[in-house]
């Protein structure tokens, strides 16, 4: 390996405890180029970023930025100047503009040390403008949008002369035309030498941005090549390892469709209006039959999320009816929902899925406590005892059940969370995004659960923005600014078809079943701002 | 095919109001005070004199001036329950050196300006002592100073055995009896701290990073900002303010009495929440802070003034912070949902 290289990171190692969280991983990323750097939950991918980004000393190994020695761990602002990462998780400061986040700490300043707060606007709109960017910089960081937050640090970044810029699965929160817009801001920065280095679970995303992948598994370097070179089947085995790569392959895209056509709805949405900041509805019908998994597609603002949401009585409909098993529910009652036969897998599982304190028992168990009670107490060998059930069903894996969820993977927090919806056995389940950010072994088993839980009977409403979610789907009803705007009756499904509808384009919806009323005026614009 | 989106303005319509909410947030208060003053004057003749104005300077300054010490730690995030008995216990101990023995002092007779200092160090020691226990150690805020509240309360009635301590000299109750052009040198003291700190928080990076640690602890430490020094900092400076506030009291009623500074601390969240003071951290300005004191102040010099019985002034009280809270809050203050 050459000096040249923006970053530079050899023979790293390190150990939490008795777990070897990295072993002798060595990777460079070349001036004007990206690395996606792929692995499932565990494989070691955070502990190398934090390790590159100067939070973590690891055990062995060093590393090099620019071809020089890295600064020391324990002075962050240097290691800031030679290397950017951007999280999942917005490291903005919410109650900061956008200017100031940007100049954080390293505002101009004039005599005396008095920063100048109009030079620094001025100078953050440059930047901004520069690269191309239309932003208020007065705005608020926590009044932006979570696409126009990534802009704001990567723009960080660059102004502090980073050359080397890390993207955490920066794509986990954005739909689809985000990402192209992200990838679109993204290109001219390499074309600028920029190296990057980009971590994601979509896989196709790494095909698109980056120039060679690196996979990790249990902590080991399994293979370096150009994207070019290795298939979407190749990568996923190295990912998964050989033992398990037979199970990758063992469902296929085209589940037969289980339902019967001629059984009344098991949910049924009529006419349903209603208003959310995430994305409104209007007067959207929607039935989905026992046995029968339908498909909810849609940008983020389209209003699948609020749909999924009012089904479980979160959001509180303005108008229309949701009948479950033959029965209306009422606005707004996610306790009457529940107990109609309504499970729900939140799209946001570290806010409403589940609470992180408390162990697996006892969230597993959190919708179903009326039934492991007598006389209002609880019976303890009942409880263990269900939980031991839930918790097995979908393989969560634990210190034992009393280990409070906060401290297990994500892809093991999202299988609590499946549990607990699945507890009652529900007659509808309701999922949005139920394999968001989780890895691929994980996400199996979750889809599994869904698809078991459709073909034992239940109507599923599934919400996702991977279409590899929706191989498990009947039928996919696509939504555009609140309104049904194409159905999908027939699978195999077709990605170019199904991402083109989701975008509103006319063409590619099947003809006959294009809602000519809610067409792409009905104005969400701006939407999803708080 | 993402070709034919267009690409949303990037400006929102949402960033437009939160600005615009922030500076009506600013501003808020000032018209609920200009209607206070002219319902005084019609309540008492004496209410829109200088004297009683200057008056009402004088009683709350030094709460202001402990105002500005529970903003600056409530900004990065953090709260302060023992500022009170901090206030109480500085001013004693600087009282109780100063004063002789035959008025409760301990009879050393030191300079009265040494006395003050003393009184000063000590309020900051105390903030040390809380800010270390609580960023290094890593101790719950709330509950160390709930403990610390008690404790230096204690400690306080517990050096003089309940006793007041009077005859203080001249220059140690200049700060909060003395007038400068007619008005009251503590109301002087006040406001200028008011603006110091005011610049401070808007003007210097450090004051800056105080909004970043409160708003986001971790974007900020990876901003390279040294947040555990800069949080023991707050809290050393609260612990100076707060004494100075103390300091400033003793020399307006022209002793220390045992109990000094109780039930001050709701008074000082009160006018911080009101004068748009996030509990969350992250948020407030002293221009709010300044404006909650000042209405509080003026609230409670009317209800004297309407010789409101004695006996339902504490009533009355709470239900105007109750309603000032519910003002602040249509106006788009503290969320309790955040």
């Amino acid at each position: 390996m050459t000096s040249t290289a923006v970053i530079e990171g050899a023979g790293l190692s390190q150990t939490f405890g008795r777990t070897r969280a990295l072993d002798d991983v060595s990777l460079a990323i070349e001036p004007g180029r990206c690395l996606g750097l792929v692995g499932r939950n565990g494989a070691g991918k955070s502990t190398i970023v934090s390790i590159l980004t100067g939070l973590r000393r690891p055990d062995a190994g060093h590393v090099l930025l620019s071809g020089e020695p890295a600064p020391p761990v324990g002075d962050p602002a240097a290691w800031r100047r030679k290397v950017a990462c951007v999280y999942q998780h917005s490291m903005l400061v919410p109650t900061l503009t956008v200017a100031e986040n940007m100049f954080l700490n390293r505002q101009p300043r004039r005599r005396w040390g008095v920063i100048s707060p109009a030079a620094m606007r001025t100078e953050a709109a440059k930047v901004l403008a520069d690269w191309g960017v239309e932003l208020d910089v007065t705005a608020l960081a926590g009044a932006i949008s979570v696409e126009q937050r990534q802009i704001v640090e990567i723009a960080r970044a660059l102004s502090a002369g980073t050359r080397c810029l890390i993207l955490d699965e920066p794509t986990a929160a954005l739909e689809r035309a985000a990402v192209s817009r992200l990838f679109d801001r993204i290109r001219p920065l390499l074309s600028a030498g920029v190296g990057i280095l980009y971590i994601s679970h979509h896989l196709e995303e790494v095909y698109e941005i980056c120039d060679e992948v690196t996979v990790l598994r249990d902590g080991r370097h399994v293979v370096t090549a150009p994207v070019g070179e290795i298939g979407q089947d190749e990568l996923v085995a190295a990912m998964v390892g050989a033992a398990d790569a037979a199970d990758v392959h063992a469902t296929t895209i085209d589940a037969a469709p289980t339902d019967d056509p001629t059984a009344e709805p098991v949910l049924s949405v009529r006419e349903l209006t209603a208003v959310d900041g995430r994305g409104s509805v209007s007067g959207v019908s929607l039935d989905v039959r026992p046995g029968e998994c339908v498909g909810l597609l849609g940008l983020a603002g389209s209003g699948t999320t609020t749909l999924a949401d009012a089904v479980a009585g979160l959001v509180r409909a303005r108008s229309g009816q949701i009948v479950v098993a033959g029965r209306v529910v009422p606005p707004g009652r996610p306790d009457v929902a529940l107990h109609r036969g309504v499970g729900y897998v939140p799209e946001d599982r570290h806010d409403r899925g589940y609470v992180p304190l408390l162990g697996v028992a006892d969230n597993v168990t959190m919708t179903i406590n009326d039934r492991l009670t007598r006389y209002g107490v609880l019976a303890p060998a009942r409880h263990r005892a269900a939980a031991r059930e839930l918790a097995g069903r979908l393989d969560v894996v634990s210190a034992g059940t009393g280990q409070p969820v906060g401290e297990l993977s994500g892809g093991n927090q999202q299988k609590v969370v499946v549990a607990r919806a699945l507890a009652r056995d529900p007659k509808v389940v309701v999922a949005v995004g139920p394999t968001q950010g989780v890895d691929v072994a994980s996400k199996r088993s979750l889809l599994g659960a869904l698809e078991q839980a459709r073909d034992g009977g239940a109507g599923v409403l599934l919400v996702s923005d991977d279409l590899a979610d929706l191989a498990i789907a009947n039928r996919i009803v696509v939504l555009v600014r609140g309104g049904v705007f194409a159905e999908f009756t027939e699978p195999p499904w077709d990605r170019e078809r199904l991402i083109a509808a989701a975008e509103g384009l006319a063409s590619a919806a099947p003809s006959s079943t294009v809602d000519k009323q809610d067409g792409p005026q009905a104005g969400t614009e701006g939407e999803a701002q708080q | 095919m993402s070709d034919t989106t267009v690409e949303p303005a990037l400006v929102s319509a949402g960033a437009r109001r939160g600005a615009a909410v922030n500076l009506i947030q600013q501003f808020a208060l000032i018209p609920v005070i200009v209607i206070l003053c002219v319902v005084g004057a019609f309540v008492s003749d004496s209410f829109l004199t200088l004297t009683n104005l200057a008056n009402v300077g004088q009683q709350i300054s030094a709460l202001g001036v402990v105002v500005v010490a529970e903003t600056l730690i409530l900004i990065t995030g953090s709260m302060d329950l023992s500022l009170q008995s901090n206030y109480g216990l500085s001013a004693m101990v600087a009282a109780w050196l100063v004063a002789p023995a035959a008025s409760s002092g301990l009879g050393v007779e030191i300079n009265p300006l040494l006395g003050l200092l003393a009184g000063l160090i000590v309020g900051g020691l105390i903030g040390l002592f809380n800010g270390a226990l609580i960023v290094k150690a890593k101790i719950n805020g709330f509950i160390l100073t709930l403990a610390m509240y008690i404790l230096l309360a204690g400690v306080q009635t517990g050096i003089v055995s309940g006793h007041t301590v009077g005859s203080l000299p001249k220059s140690f109750i200049a700060l909060g009896s003395f007038y400068f052009a007619d008005i009251p040198i503590s109301v002087w003291v006040a406001a200028v701290i008011f603006v110091i700190a005011g610049l401070y928080l808007r003007y210097t990076r450090t004051g800056r990073s105080l909004y970043a640690i409160g708003g986001n602890r971790e974007a900020a430490r990876a901003a390279g900002i040294k947040v555990d020094r800069i949080r023991i900092g707050v809290f050393i400076v609260g612990g100076g303010l707060a004494a100075l506030g103390g300091l400033m009291e003793a020399g307006r009623v022209v002793a220390v009495t045992a109990n000094q500074g109780t039930n001050l601390i709701f008074t000082v969240f009160a006018a911080a929440v009101i004068g748009g003071v996030s509990l969350n951290g992250g948020r407030g300005n002293m221009l709010g802070a300044a404006t909650g004191v000042v209405l509080l102040g003026l609230v409670q010099n009317l209800l004297a003034l309407a010789q409101v019985q004695s006996y339902w002034i504490d009533a009355v009280d709470g239900a105007v912070i109750l309603v000032a809270l519910a003002l602040s809050r249509l106006v788009g203050g503290e969320r309790s949902s955040e």
